[in-house]
């Protein structure tokens, strides 16, 4: 849908993987098909995309671009269903006004209004609710968005799980700019706005059983200023996505796919910081499939590349911005990475939750 | 990052494959024994820089890979009943058993919960007495120590509501098998630092001498992997049979001698079926007599098991190092991560995912090819 998650990534570009398959696996949902792997894509294909088909929808973008009058609207929503609801470095409204507009800056747009509706289970803290309506309000303001609908449902105790967050919202994309998934070509290229895994590791670093003392904070931040730079450096972005679940694997698996193309990165260029990649090393875990909240990929013209690098790294949020890699003509629908050691291996999607190890 | 970067070293890689290469005058078969080399050796690709005359071929040291399908199907069974609260580690929630996995059996209300420490599963069952909490003991001499502390302090804690289903495995023993079976191809051994860590290596130099083998205590960085590989060829080229240690910044000759105690304790030594190997005798480790009343299987015992293996699996002849897991019919086609037929499948540091998740599929090969040009 329109969640970052939605694509359908058949990831390795085996041509016999193109059909469709059924969901065969599981009559139950499972906790991976919201994970933003295949699992996730495939509920979209096979369950979503056929009850609601249209033309908007099948682009499968962060934001649906649609027509109204003589403007184009970037539309988007959002669920947010984080444990824990505080974490380092933000909260669940943090996340639920900056998911949103993420979503629909990818598009080109400039964020305008956000709804926003809560599922409340019975008992909740009303100071809690109060604190995290102040974050929204805070998110709301830094983003140059105003939050101008919304609604309040209360479930029973043992209903829900303290509060659920929904977001939507739109803007508008100005009439020169073209961003989508399907628009990266061979010679492209990759460009990642900042260090990778920050939010997952954060939210996994305070999970219940899992406490271990790291000083990884989540990167969650309204990314539509930076992105608004970027178009005044350069008008012609191919591809703009924010890597949430299942990490900047899964969304350059979902480009490579959605545009036809392979990719090829530089592993060594990519930016971790060194507590999440540490903490990754500990827990059996990829920091390319880790969630973000706050980062981008931009896939541009490798002649505006420079510049564009230029521009992220003058803006706040894309200081530790990197050249991670081209497209290419060849292995097409795959992402390829030259290892450290000068290897070569292929970066295939999530598939569902990604596992802690066992030792 | 200390102990991470400096191990990764593209420059001093590139040294170690030309030293290999230099050494090696005939073709080699290097059996790395545990999964995480495995992992470690296909995620960053060393194999595509050594001489085509070495041959890596890939143990079965990954515990999630080797525990018993019927094993599973009993943790399944007992897992499902309503008064059981199942503590697992997650990497064992996606294996299937005959008909499901431990991820169905929580979609079907069953209370499964991932836990980090076994530690944690001791801790559920004091705060919550009136669940019986099960803990999924499984693992080499890596996961044994921790497991066996917690059962002795559940015991320690007069916890009655805590039980563990145990399948332990033991790296020497299978060593053993491997080089007794008549197929056998391995002639040296990377040996998995990591158990070594705990247990030393004072029981190496008799499978040494017993198999005219050489084996190699071996990390699981890059330039870890390409030493023991290194020494590996040197030794078998001048004819050696030696252990050698090439992760003294971990491993010791005695290792952990409380953790080895505790584990003496708790466990006693055991024949242990191994998932698509078959029974390797004195392999494993159970409950000692003393810890019997934590024993899981006799709380609840599980009787209408039928174990059900995957006519296609091929994971006996990829963890006896027989086949690559490329050269199964059904990889990357009827078996895949998201719809895996077998244990090799699904952990991360099972050989058949470490070959998917890293796209060693035969057709990938050309691209491989052009990437590097």
């Amino acid at each position: 849908m329109s969640d970052g998650s939605g694509e359908s990534a058949a990831g390795t570009g085996m041509d016999d993987w193109c059909c469709p398959m059924p969901l065969r696996d599981y009559p139950s949902i499972v906790l991976g098909h919201g994970g933003g792997g295949l699992l996730s894509g495939e509920l979209v294909e096979h369950l979503f995309l056929p009850a609601f088909r249209n033309p908007a929808l099948e682009r499968l973008g962060d934001s649906s671009v649609v027509q109204v009058g003589a403007q184009r609207l970037a539309f988007s929503t959002d669920s947010f269903v984080v444990r824990p609801l505080f974490f380092p470095g933000g909260s669940i409204g943090d996340l639920a006004v900056n998911g949103t507009v993420n979503d629909i800056a990818m598009s080109g747009a400039a964020p305008l209004y956000l709804s926003a509706g809560f599922i409340v289970e019975e008992g909740f803290p009303v100071d809690s609710l109060g604190l995290i309506a102040e974050h929204m309000s805070r998110a709301a303001a830094a983003a140059g968005v105003a939050i101008v609908t919304g609604d309040t449902k209360v479930v029973e105790k043992g209903h829900g799980d303290g509060l659920y967050i929904n977001t939507s919202g739109f803007g508008i994309v100005p009439d020169d700019v073209n961003i989508g998934p399907s628009r990266a070509v061979a010679g492209d290229t990759i460009i990642v706005s900042g260090t990778i895994g920050d939010h997952g590791m954060a939210i996994m670093s305070v999970r219940e059983g899992l406490e271990f003392q790291a000083a990884i904070t989540s990167d969650t931040a309204a990314l539509n200023g930076m992105v608004q730079s970027m178009l005044n450096c350069c008008r012609d972005i191919h591809v703009l996505r924010d890597p949430t679940r299942g990490g900047v694997a899964s969304t350059l698996n979902e480009i490579a796919r959605a545009s036809n193309v392979g990719m090829l990165l530089q592993e060594d260029r990519i930016p971790v910081s060194p507590d999440v990649q540490a903490a990754c090393e500990i827990l059996g875990l990829d920091p390319l499939l880790v969630a973000n909240e706050g980062k981008l990929v931009a896939i541009v013209p490798s002649d505006a590349a420079e510049a564009m690098l230029q521009t992220m790294q003058n803006h706040p949020l894309g200081r530790h911005a990197a050249i991670i890699g081209e497209v290419t003509a060849s292995h097409q629908k795959l992402v390829a990475a030259i290892t450290s050691i000068g290897a070569t291996r292929v970066i295939t999607p999530a598939i569902g939750e990604q596992l802690p190890r066992i030792c | 990052m200390k102990y991470l970067t400096e191990f990764r070293d593209g420059v001093r890689a590139r040294q170690l494959a030309t030293e290999i290469r230099r050494l090696t005058t005939r073709p080699w078969a290097i059996m790395e024994v545990c999964g995480g080399q495995t992992h470690s050796i296909i995620r960053h690709g060393i194999d595509q820089i050594l001489p085509a005359d070495i041959q890596l071929i890939h143990g079965p040291g990954c515990p999630v890979c080797v525990t018993p399908l019927d094993v599973i199907d009993k943790a399944l069974a007992i897992a499902a009943r309503p008064d059981v609260t199942f503590c697992s580690f997650g990497d064992m929630l996606r294996v299937p058993g005959s008909s499901q996995d431990l991820f169905s059996i929580r979609a079907g209300g069953g209370d499964v919960r991932i836990v980090y420490s076994p530690l944690d599963a001791v801790r559920i069952a004091r705060q919550e007495p009136d669940r019986q909490v099960v803990f999924f003991a499984i693992g080499f001499e890596t996961t044994a120590p921790a497991n066996a502390m917690a059962i002795k302090m559940a015991k320690q804690q007069n916890l009655t509501n805590f039980s563990a289903l145990v399948s332990h495995v033991l790296v020497p023993p299978a060593i053993d098998s491997i080089m007794a079976a008549p197929d056998n191809r391995v002639q040296a051994f990377l040996a998995a630092g990591h158990v070594c860590s705990v247990m030393g290596f004072w029981q190496y130099p008799d499978l040494c001498r017993k198999h005219h083998v050489p084996i190699i205590i071996t990390g699981f960085e890059p330039l870890d992997i390409l030493d023991g590989i290194r020494r590996a060829v040197a030794q078998l080229e001048t004819g050696q049979t030696e252990v050698e240690n090439a992760y003294a910044r971990v491993v010791t000759h005695d290792g952990n001698i409380p953790a080895q105690q505790t584990l003496q304790q708790v466990f006693t030594v055991t024949d242990r079926a191994w998932r698509g190997i078959g029974v390797i005798p004195n392999s494993g480790w159970k409950l000692s007599e003393a810890y019997h009343d934590f024993d899981a299987e006799q709380r609840f015992p599980v009787s209408d098991i039928c174990p059900c293996e995957s006519s296609q699996c091929r994971s006996g002849d990829v963890l006896r190092g027989t086949i690559k897991p490329n050269e199964c019919s059904a990889f990357g086609t009827e078996c895949t991560p998201r719809t895996p037929l077998g244990a090799t499948m699904v952990s991360s540091e099972g050989a058949c995912a470490a070959y998917f998740n890293y796209g060693r599929f035969p057709d990938v090969e050309g691209m491989r090819t052009e990437a590097t040009a």
